[in-house]
């Protein structure tokens, strides 16, 4: 076992051979050890959650026809330190009548539900916090507590803005938790497992190509948890000012801020996982888990462009627009294409790779077409209800 | 003591505390907010366990869902959420009277039994891998609990369409 096949272990022994040497107990040296990897990793992901923010600016700066910033370090690289700085000197402002404890806990709560996905995230073969047998429901535990967050964050503000903001964004969650949901089981069901790593090692032909449609609706699913547009009425600037936050300054509110790239990336970084082969690349990840993180990393960073993409081209929808949506078609369209794929696998289970593979792909390109029919005469119907007694009331003039 | 004895404790106590003051609490959110701590206390019990399942699926159910809801009903239906109304109501020496008796049920129930003492048997070497199979399978088995999860499942239908049935507005055709 070297440091080319295994970094981290390599690592965590040298450590602990130093721990013990001081003389210190072997269990309590490993303690210290898995204690100062998880503060590790916390501190690696807070780094890159700075250079999220520069990267965010700079890609919504080219969507806009803009230059984004470019005045401190080269290209502006710097800039989100800049940002840190001013955040933190920044009054810390807590409003009259404010519920202190939950609105100081709610930041902190917000930022640590985004930062907990990564135990369950593999890195590579060997490199991953916490080897779960359950990684996937995982989650969407974890954003059962961004939700909590969010309504804390909400309440203990004492604004009515920040409280239909929370109230906004934890209806979006909660519904669109169950099309996320459902989509979290069409990897288990083709990986016969709900452990991440073993998502990935099933992935020899990626999942997207077995469930095309499973992917978008993850990703619309996702996008919607993540509160952002076209999905973003909790913050409705236009109306809300800006939501759930909006009594919030300082580092409070960058926490808020960070938090939400930083989820944003997680989610690209899950949408790679399930769907795109997670760490793998035509057999680079074998030679060394170096290569696997990198290959994980720039997925992610696609993923992570792809929900930017939506985000800056996408108009903001109504709530009861997107409720419907979600429980009239993502929701239906989500159990039909579970119950499909599910039936598929059970018929093809003994069935050649690329046949077993055609198959998929076809069921899934006729569920969504089955579904956009019944979609769209479900809207020309609503439309002639609608505009039904606007039609007479002119044919009376 | 072991670590996982003093992890225990700790979690114990946490969720002790936090059920208490789910019940002194004056303001009613926090009250909520106090329900959702000592789930979590909870959670982290089964954690402790090795039911991952259940743990992950304790705080998806009870927190993300259940205690979301709650914290929503008492936001939109109390008039003032500030106010500290009266913890008592005019049932309490019932409720007092029923209480007691669960509890000295419950320790003359457990006084026979030896769990306290004896030490559980060693969990198999691939549970870790294994238990959501097993738990899996035990749900649709005909031999274990398929007959309680349908009825569970069927009940919960039930009430799906009771709630459908008292929010659906008739006048107005679906509360268009």
């Amino acid at each position: 076992m070297n440091f080319w096949n295994d970094p981290l272990k390599v690592a965590a022994d040298w450590l602990e051979g130093i721990f013990t040497g001081w003389g210190m107990d072997a269990v309590a040296a490993h303690v210290l050890t898995v204690f100062l990897g998880v503060f590790l990793m916390i501190v690696i992901l807070m780094v890159v959650d700075v250079f999220l923010v520069w990267i965010e600016r700079k890609v919504v700066a080219r969507f806009q026809d803009r230059l984004g910033p470019n005045r401190v370090g080269p290209f502006g690289l710097f800039h989100p330190f800049a940002d840190i700085v001013k955040l933190i000197i920044k009054e810390d402002t807590t409003p009259g009548d404010a519920d202190k404890p939950v609105y100081n806990i709610a930041p902190i709560l917000s930022m640590m539900s985004v930062l907990i996905l990564w135990a369950v995230v593999p890195l590579a073969p060997v490199m991953l916090g916490t080897d779960l047998n359950v990684g996937v429901l995982f989650i969407i535990a974890a954003g059962a507590i961004g939700a909590l967050s969010i309504i804390m964050a909400g309440w203990g503000s004492n604004n009515k803005f920040a409280l239909i903001g929370g109230f906004r964004q934890v209806a979006v969650m909660i519904s669109f938790e169950i099309p996320m949901l459902t989509m979290l089981m069409i990897p288990v069901v083709f990986a016969q497992s709900m452990n991440m790593n073993a998502i990935i090692q099933g992935q020899s032909v990626w999942y997207v190509v077995l469930s095309p449609l499973g992917a978008l609706i993850f990703l619309t699913a996702a996008i919607a948890e993540l509160g952002r547009a076209p999905f973003d009425l909790a913050e409705g600037e236009s109306e809300l000012v800006s939501g759930y936050n909006i009594e919030y300054s300082g580092m409070k509110f960058g926490m808020f801020y960070a938090g939400e790239l930083l989820h944003a990336f997680t989610f690209g970084g899950f949408w790679a996982i399930l769907f795109f082969g997670g760490y793998r690349f035509f057999g680079l990840e074998q030679v060394s888990p170096i290569f696997a993180v990198l290959i994980l990393l720039v997925k992610a960073l696609v993923g992570y462009w792809v929900i930017m993409w939506v985000k800056y081209t996408m108009m903001r929808i109504r709530i009861d627009q997107m409720l419907s949506f979600n429980w009239k078609f993502l929701t239906p369209l989500a159990f039909a294409l579970l119950l499909v794929t599910a039936l598929m696998n059970a018929l093809l289970s003994s069935a050649p790779v690329w046949l077993y593979a055609l198959g998929m792909f076809l069921a899934n390109i006729v569920t969504a077409w089955v579904a956009l029919e019944i979609a769209r005469s479900a809207t020309k119907q609503e439309r002639e209800r609608a505009e039904g007694p606007q039609k007479t009331a002119e044919a009376r003039h | 003591m072991t670590a996982q004895q003093i992890i225990f404790i700790v979690v114990a106590a946490f969720t002790l505390v936090s059920a208490l003051r789910v019940a002194t609490a004056r303001n009613i959110v926090h009250a909520a907010f106090w329900l959702v701590a000592a789930l979590f206390g909870v959670a982290a019990v089964y954690a402790l366990l090795n039911a991952n399942f259940i743990a992950v699926v304790q705080v998806v159910v009870y927190i993300g869902a259940i205690a979301i809801l709650f914290i929503f009903a008492v936001m939109l239906t109390r008039r003032d959420m500030r106010d500290a109304s009266p913890q008592l109501n005019r049932n309490w020496p019932l409720g007092a009277i029923v209480a007691a008796l669960t509890a000295a049920g419950l320790i003359a129930l457990l006084r026979g039994w030896d769990g306290f003492t004896r030490s559980a048997a060693d969990l198999p070497a691939d549970f870790g891998a294994t238990s959501v199979n097993l738990l899996g399978e035990a749900l649709v088995s005909p031999e274990a609990y398929v007959l309680p999860f349908e009825v569970a499942s069927v009940l919960l239908l039930a009430a799906l369409v009771g709630a459908v049935f008292v929010a659906f507005n008739k006048k107005l055709g679906g509360g268009k």
